[in-house]
């Protein structure tokens, strides 16, 4: 099993990634700070929080493009915030004090009047070498304090990207815990029903293609031309890669993408169906399923030496393989004990044991990045679940249901899953709409994610290196 | 009883005619004109894959998240056996489905062993394990649209194919 055969199956058109190393620097802005102590802080382990009431202002430029820059960051740090739920940006329409003015200490008065709580003001400059500078200051209103002041430089191109690193930047200097906005979604493009578009053919009959975006549906494109059909996109650790399933030549198996080089590359040479592949949390390893004779079993795959390891040894379909952070322990459904359910085996295939056992069928078990709970999709009563449990079981919680809903993928954070919705579909083919949809751990905040058509198999990267 | 069968080909027909083009329709072209009740002229055979579709039936059907060969259903495959000794050269695929009521992943591995349980089943009945291959497409190409019942029945299926040489 160690044979390794390249296939370059589409054709696509992909621009590869901006190189995202090297292009960032830091400098911290330490203004006049006095020991600045946070006031304000979310609680983001609550139920459903009031959100903060924050303004965050243009950012100030001078010249043309360095002005453009400055409210189109300003624009996307709002929207980031509010999408989170945790904090309700002020209409600018309310600001008392303008932009321009705030390159002095902020007036806070002026923003204590309109029940800013937080406030965060920024500047833009193109400087001699044609780098985009971008300063930001985030200030406690009430305490009048600086609470975190940073400044980058980077392509002016790449102005979207410092947007969003400064937005993982308030979100962590008020809850205390990362952000997950400086992330993209992997996810697989459906045609709708009635189209007859790019792609549909009888091989593919939805035209389901892999597409990557950032989290807040920006920069989408592409990466397969909807010729085969392909299924379970997941990221690397490092998302220069994504492992996913294809039927290629009629022949469905694990294959790896190559997002610098658009190279698609079928993952080792066994006897029968590979799916349901994730990468372990060093990205060194795939695990698998591998379906044969009517039995699917668990493999790991080490990608470099190309040794493959069988884990699950049982008549059962064990399938959906997920390892905890720590690569220590995988989880799994099987239906070993009569019905679909979770199972924790440690990396080595031992000490096997069921962990759901509330009433119905559990699936395609993701561990939280943070180790602390496991997200499943539960079959119950012909409805559809998304919940949590943790490892060992207990305190399940379900956090949404509907007709059809699959899939969770966890921000890197822990804190916000990603699922996909399918409506159900009429007699005469129409209905069945398949959408992204985000939803906060404490079961609030539930939003749909914009795509361009059907969506389904989301799966989100790890905060960009 | 040979009555019958055609019965359930028409039926079938009406089926795949109204819904997505998929392999299995398209190989069996029992759409075609509409002629459902009509049985075509002797002059003109039918290429071989297509008589397998009309003559013998092509599918079986399964129980919600099942995967064994239901005792009405194996009348078929006793069928396809007995067509397959007939013409010794011919090569098929079984193509495993599932219903939409299940995750993707699990319900690829459901549609392997559905696919599996007809190969099986007709290598018991006496066809060489070469001639027989199987390919999973889980919930991916369903036959029947609705979320329905109805549908969903439709669409638990297991499709014999014949790839080759036949025709």
């Amino acid at each position: 099993m160690t044979m390794r055969a390249m296939y370059m199956p589409e054709k696509f058109t992909l621009k590869t990634f901006a190189p995202l190393v090297a292009l960032l620097a830091v400098v911290a802005l330490l203004g006049d700070m006095r020991t600045a102590r946070a006031e304000i802080t979310i609680d983001i382990t609550r139920g459903n929080v009031e959100p903060l009431p924050i303004a965050v202002t243009d950012f100030v430029g001078q010249s043309a493009t360095a002005s453009r820059a400055g409210q189109d960051i300003a624009g996307v740090i709002a929207a980031n915030l509010e999408r989170s739920g945790l904090f309700k940006p002020i209409d600018r329409k309310a600001f008392i004090q303008s932009a321009g003015a705030l390159n002095a200490l902020p007036r806070f008065g002026d923003w204590r009047v309109i029940n800013a709580q937080a406030l965060v003001q920024g500047r833009t400059e193109v400087v001699s070498d044609g780098r985009l500078r971008v300063e930001f200051r985030l200030w406690d209103v009430f305490s009048e304090q600086q609470m975190i002041g940073l400044a980058y430089f980077t392509v002016p191109d790449n102005w979207r990207r410092v947007a969003h690193i400064i937005s993982d930047a308030i979100y962590k200097r008020i809850t205390g815990e990362d952000g997950y906005f400086d992330t993209r979604i992997v996810y697989v493009s459906e045609q709708p029903k009635d189209a007859k578009g790019v792609g549909r053919n009888k091989l593919n009959p939805f035209g389901k293609r892999l597409a990557i975006m950032d989290q807040d549906g920006e920069n989408h494109r592409f990466l397969t031309d909807g010729t085969t059909l392909v299924l379970t996109p997941r990221f690397s650790p490092t998302l220069q890669e994504i492992t996913y399933m294809s039927y290629f030549r009629n022949n469905p198996r694990v294959y790896i993408f190559n997002i610098d080089t658009g190279r698609q590359e079928v993952l080792g040479d066994f006897p029968g169906m590979t799916f349901a592949p994730r990468f372990s949390p060093d990205g060194k390893k795939i695990i698998m399923s591998m379906a044969k004779d009517g039995n699917s079993e668990i493999y790991v795959m080490d990608l470099r030496t190309r040794v493959v390891r069988q884990l699950t040894f049982h008549s059962a379909i064990d399938t959906s393989p997920s390892f905890a952070p720590d690569a220590n322990q995988v989880v799994f459904n099987s239906d070993r004990g009569g019905s679909q359910q979770l199972y924790v085996m440690d990396s080595r295939g031992k000490n096997v044991r069921r962990i759901s056992f509330g009433n119905g069928r559990y699936a395609t078990p993701v561990w939280s990045p943070r180790g602390d709970l496991i997200a499943f999709t539960k079959l119950s009563g012909g409805r559809f679940f998304i919940g949590v449990m943790k490892p060992d079981g207990s305190g399940e919680r379900l956090l949404a249901e509907d007709f059809k809903i699959e899939g969770p993928t966890w921000s890197p954070n822990g804190r916000v899953l990603i699922f996909y919705r399918k409506g159900r579909t009429s007699k005469d083919g129409s209905g069945g709409a398949s959408k992204l949809w985000s939803i906060d751990l404490t079961g609030h905040n539930e939003r749909e994610i914009p795509t361009p058509m059907d969506a389904s198999d989301p799966a989100w990267s790890p905060l960009i290196p | 009883m040979r009555f019958k069968v055609i019965g359930m080909v028409a039926a079938l027909a009406l089926a795949v005619t109204a819904c997505e083009s998929t392999s299995e329709s398209g190989a069996g072209a029992s759409g075609s004109g509409g002629a459902g009740v009509t049985p075509l002229p002797a002059a003109e055979p039918l290429p071989l894959k297509d008589q397998f579709v009309v003559d013998v039936g092509d599918r079986v059907f399964f129980s919600f998240d099942r995967f064994d060969v239901e005792p009405d259903q194996k009348k078929v495959l006793d069928r396809q056996a007995a067509w397959l000794k007939k013409f010794s050269s011919v090569t098929v695929t079984v193509e495993g489905h599932a219903d939409e009521r299940g995750t993707r992943e699990y319900n690829l591995a459901l549609g392997e062993r559905r696919a599996n349980a007809v190969k099986e089943y007709l290598i018991y009945l006496g066809i060489d394990a070469k001639r027989l291959k199987t390919v999973s497409y889980g919930e991916e190409r369903p036959v029947a649209l609705g979320s329905d019942e109805a549908a969903w029945a439709q669409n638990r299926r297991a499709v014999t194919i014949v790839t080759g040489p036949g025709s």
